[in-house]
């Protein structure tokens, strides 16, 4: 094995244990609220919460919400951006992007300004549409990952071809997304569809601030109040964001629909 | 009334005119190509037809109907594409079958019609296949019978042999050809394959420029070229500069031979002129053997040699002018050396002289 390869391996396994020692440590550390022996109690206790179950619902309600807002919006407009507007993709990528340069409190704030109850469109007075607000800014916050995974299966596929051959067959705009484009571009919109799932979940700021009963804020208010417990939802939270991570892949890989060469 | 007529189409993109003035009458169940260099405008005319692109100016009409701003997919109109646009999500027998899905046809309908297309395209053993799967012949098969299978009143056809090997693309142009006979359906061709456009069509489109340069069947086209372009630009030519002596009769000097065309020189007595010849149409043979009367002859050296296996291309120069020749292989003579001296014989109907004085 020359010096290299040796290197690499130091490098790989320092790596490693800067990620995985934490997360040993944290889980260790979960499991021992019964004293002098390892248990789950931890998690027996979380998920017998009924706030655990509660918000962990309403985030999920919230990430399901968001990812048919965000597919709504997104495959529409990136699909016309590449049919018919390509001079405009730069910009459109400038404002999807502005998410994550923009911090989530400043956003917030922003429509906490705009959208108060004194305004002409109150929607942080009632609980429901404060929900439709948060909806709103999830898709905004997963704006940046969705557009980008949207954009790039587009970009695999001939959309322009595609569509004038639907078209001269005789069909019209929805049948053309809907049964040409989306299901060509189906393993890109799960790929956006769980990264905006794992960026819903565990989202604190918005969720706090337009004060709704999220898992994010749980979360905050569990760390600062229990012991073992946050270590336990630490662990969840790793275990269902790596879940979405690991269905990307099964469904990028799996049932492939590859472009005619 | 012509079945599919374009009158005086135009289009421009911003300053740039891309078609200009083209008109073209197409008779029911006629084959017509358009043959041209890239960018010519021809796959924009074709373009137009489908609706794909407004013409800035001018008509579209089919079977009498006003369709020039009509939405391509209330036209009625097939199209095979090069790039096959086959739907990569769904099988053989549901590309064929989306169209008339589509136009609401009955199940069973749609059934019998997506057996019968795959039958004719010699493909429904295929039809669970995704396109992936297919050979790029096989799946342009597939996408001519997804066009015809909606019962168009156009087929177009946009280079759509292009992609595959030329052993496939001779092949499948015959059984293009026939299926369109057998279903006598109007069609237009795109290509820039001269050999493809003369074997298909009923009538050929030569286009450059965004122009139609000449319109006319294959034999027209070839052997009767109005336009230097269009001589230039099918088959091969040879053209010869020299000086014309007397414009009416034909009479012209060629580096210091004489040689007399059929039809009058377009050029002044005195002045400079070129007229053509196609390499198939000369022969050569011994200085000293005389040749028919009225002929042409004219002396050179054989300057390069180039076996083709069933044509032996031959170059002979004059002084200052060169041609090339074809003579069938013949097995049992050697082919003529370099350096040998010949005399090149040809019609004066050979001779082609073209619109616009130079050839």
């Amino acid at each position: 094995m020359n010096q290299a390869r040796i290197g690499a391996w130091i490098a790989t396994i320092l790596g490693a244990l800067y990620f995985v020692v934490p997360l040993i440590g944290t889980f260790e550390f979960s499991l021992r609220m019964r004293r002098g022996e390892y248990s789950f109690d931890a998690y027996r206790v979380v998920f017998g919460d009924p706030q655990f179950q509660a918000t962990f619902a309403y985030s999920t309600l919230q990430a399901l919400a968001t990812i048919v807002v965000g597919v709504l919006l997104v495959v529409p407009t990136a699909y016309w951006i590449q049919l018919r507007l390509p001079k405009l993709r730069p910009v459109v990528e400038f404002i999807t992007l502005m998410p994550l340069v923009i911090p989530a409190i400043v956003i917030v704030f922003g429509y906490i300004r705009l959208y108060n109850s004194s305004s002409i469109l109150p929607m942080t007075a009632s609980a429901r549409a404060t929900d439709l607000l948060l909806t709103f800014s999830y898709v905004t916050l997963a704006l940046p990952y969705m557009y980008r995974a949207v954009d790039t299966g587009l970009r695999a596929i001939d959309v322009r071809t595609l569509t004038e051959a639907a078209e001269n067959l005789g069909a019209g705009w929805p049948t053309i997304l809907f049964k040409v484009i989306l299901p060509n571009v189906r393993s890109a919109i799960l790929s956006g569809a769980f990264l905006t799932f794992a960026v819903v979940i565990g989202e604190f700021t918005m969720a706090s601030l337009l004060n709704r009963p999220a898992f994010g804020p749980y979360l905050q208010n569990i760390g600062a109040n229990r012991a073992y417990e946050p270590s336990a939802l630490a662990i969840i939270a790793f275990v269902v964001t790596w879940a979405c991570m690991g269905l990307i892949n099964v469904f990028g890989r799996g049932k492939q629909i590859k472009a005619a060469p | 009334m012509a079945f599919l007529a374009l009158s005086d189409i135009r289009k421009n993109y911003g300053p740039q005119t891309v078609v200009h003035k083209f008109d073209l009458a197409v008779e029911r169940g006629e084959f017509i190509s358009f043959l041209g260099p890239s960018g010519c405008g021809k796959t924009t005319t074709l373009r137009m037809v489908a609706g794909f692109e407004v013409p800035t100016a001018g008509s579209i009409k089919i079977d009498g109907k006003e369709i020039t701003r009509l939405h391509p997919n209330k036209r009625n109109v097939g199209m095979v594409f090069q790039s096959y646009a086959l739907f990569p999500n769904m099988t053989v027998a549901e590309n064929v079958a989306f169209g008339l899905k589509i136009a609401k046809k009955s199940a069973a309908e749609v059934k019998s019609r997506v057996e019968e297309m795959l039958n004719i395209v010699k493909l429904p053993h295929l039809a669970g296949r995704y396109p992936y799967q297919l050979s790029g012949g096989q799946q342009q098969r597939v996408a001519l019978a997804r066009a015809i299978a909606i019962k168009p009143q156009v087929l177009l056809l946009d280079e759509p042999l292009s992609a595959l090997d030329a052993k496939i693309r001779v092949s499948l142009r015959e059984e293009i050809r026939s299926l369109q006979r057998s279903l006598g359906i109007t069609t237009i061709y795109v290509t820039h394959d001269q050999e493809e456009a003369l074997s298909m069509s009923d009538r050929i489109v030569v286009m450059s420029e965004g122009r139609a340069e000449q319109i006319g069947t294959p034999f027209e086209i070839y052997n009767n070229p109005t336009t230097r372009f269009v001589a230039s630009f099918v088959g091969t030519l040879n053209v010869l500069k020299g000086q014309a002596l007397d414009p009416a009769s034909g009479l012209m000097r060629v580096d210091g031979q004489e040689i007399v065309s059929a039809k009058p020189l377009p050029a002044a007595a005195g002045a400079e002129c070129s007229v053509a010849l196609r390499p198939e149409v000369a022969t050569i043979g011994h200085p000293s053997i005389a040749v028919a009367d009225g002929k042409n002859r004219m002396i050179g050296t054989i300057e390069e040699v180039s076996f083709l296996g069933s044509v032996v291309r031959i170059r002979v120069r004059f002084q200052e002018n060169a041609i090339k020749l074809d003579v069938f292989n013949n097995p049992n003579a050697a082919p003529p050396e370099r350096g040998a001296e010949v005399a090149v014989s040809f019609a004066r109907e050979d001779v082609l002289v073209l619109e616009g004085g130079h050839a």
